[in-house]
């Protein structure tokens, strides 16, 4: 994946590192493309669902985004970081599967889980504290700016993005943990 | 939430994590001043050392602490990065130089003191502050890794472990009076070995990301 599509991928992150929003929401678009594909030929069974993957590797490189040297090609490293998590993934479904020793045999099977409406991502938001969460919630689900957050949570511009960071960095941190 | 709300959210975030240059830069300095600032107050250099200097046994534990240090900074700094090639076999090179100044030793030593040489007079000072002293450069050197993304965690910490290693051996072969090859052959390797299996088992814990 050292190419065309890499220098484009590597021209977007350049630019999104310098401060080009719209450049750092392209790349993102992308590379969310490219892991998409990576982990849906790696992932065989149904355990882990790829979109999980997805977030959880795309959350990496925006908090990681400072480990690519832009001298060298992208793909190498987004592909290290999706492979990282991949792996680790697969140990805690590993972990997940594991048969129970004695009893609980007859406990009734869990609801499937609603995967659409529920990602680990979402789960992870839940275990925030209150004020980071409701800080992350109100601009990634209810879509909001800084500024709109701020206002609607009585606080200054500055606390939503200490609390916005701190948030993704915590929620990095519990990924698949739960 | 769906991907173009996260991808938003993500792009909201402006907050710049410190390059990875500034975090080693912090690092090394932080390492150098705690390790020379203990070695100074606990053991400090030899009495003898401008005589001793004039020796190539001496000299030469400098270059082999010296050549573990860069090398394995080298492949460090290349280990916090996901992807990136870290050149592990170049740390071949400062157990090579040992191995070929062992070869002279045995050729040149008198038969009869081979033994002694090899034993010393400080194998358990030198397993004692080697590690002490490369503590303080090893916790520091795992934050590092930490800020960065090592996608082979363990590997990582034991090669952090191991630059600590060659800087706590740097200053600590100005303070012992063993310069035989075969002292620094045996007892060394021992203790360096024994912070990088620490930076192993700390790096697979504190450098997850």
């Amino acid at each position: 994946m050292v190419g065309e599509g890499d220098e484009e991928l590597a021209r977007l992150l350049n630019a999104a590192l310098s401060g080009d929003d719209q450049a750092y929401a392209d790349f993102l678009r992308r590379a969310a493309g490219l892991v998409r594909r990576f982990a849906q030929r790696r992932i065989t069974f149904g355990g882990l669902d790829p979109e999980d993957i997805v977030q959880e590797t795309l959350l990496a490189v925006h908090l990681k985004r400072h480990t690519w040297r832009n001298d060298s090609p992208v793909g190498p490293w987004l592909y290290a970081i999706a492979r990282f998590k991949l792996i680790d993934a697969f140990r805690r479904a590993n972990r997940r599967l594991e048969v129970p020793v004695d009893g609980d045999f007859d406990a009734p099977a869990p609801e499937p889980e609603d995967r659409a409406s529920e990602r680990e991502i979402d789960r992870a938001l839940a275990t925030l504290p209150p004020r980071e969460q409701s800080v992350v919630s109100a601009i990634s689900v209810d879509g909001r700016s800084i500024a709109e957050t701020a206002q609607a949570l009585d606080m200054t511009e500055g606390a939503v993005r200490v609390a916005l960071h701190r948030g993704l960095a915590r929620i990095a941190r519990t990924f698949g943990r739960m | 939430m769906d991907q173009e709300h996260f991808i938003r959210t993500l792009s909201l975030d402006d907050r710049r994590p410190a390059p990875m240059g500034q975090a080693w830069a912090l690092a090394l300095a932080a390492a150098v001043l705690v390790a020379a600032g203990l070695f100074a107050t606990i053991l400090g250099p030899r009495p003898d050392i401008a005589t001793a200097a004039e020796t190539w046994r001496f000299l030469y534990k400098f270059l082999v602490t010296a050549v573990l240090f860069l090398t394995g900074l080298w492949a460090l700094l290349a280990l916090a990065r996901p992807g990136a090639r870290a050149r592990l076999p170049l740390l071949l090179l400062a157990p090579a130089l040992l191995l070929a100044s062992v070869l002279v030793e045995l050729v040149v030593a008198p038969a009869g003191e081979l033994g002694s040489r090899l034993v010393g007079n400080n194998a358990l000072l030198c397993l004692t502050f080697i590690p002490l002293i490369g503590a303080g450069p090893l916790a520091a050197f795992l934050l590092a890794l930490r800020h960065g993304a090592p996608d082979a965690p363990a590997r990582a910490g034991a090669v952090a472990g191991l630059v600590a290693g060659g800087l706590a051996a740097t200053l600590y072969a100005s303070h012992c009076t063993d310069d035989s090859p075969l002292f620094v052959a045996t007892w060394y390797p021992l203790a360096v070995l024994l912070l990088a299996a620490v930076g192993a088992l700390a790096g697979r814990r504190l450098a997850r990301w």
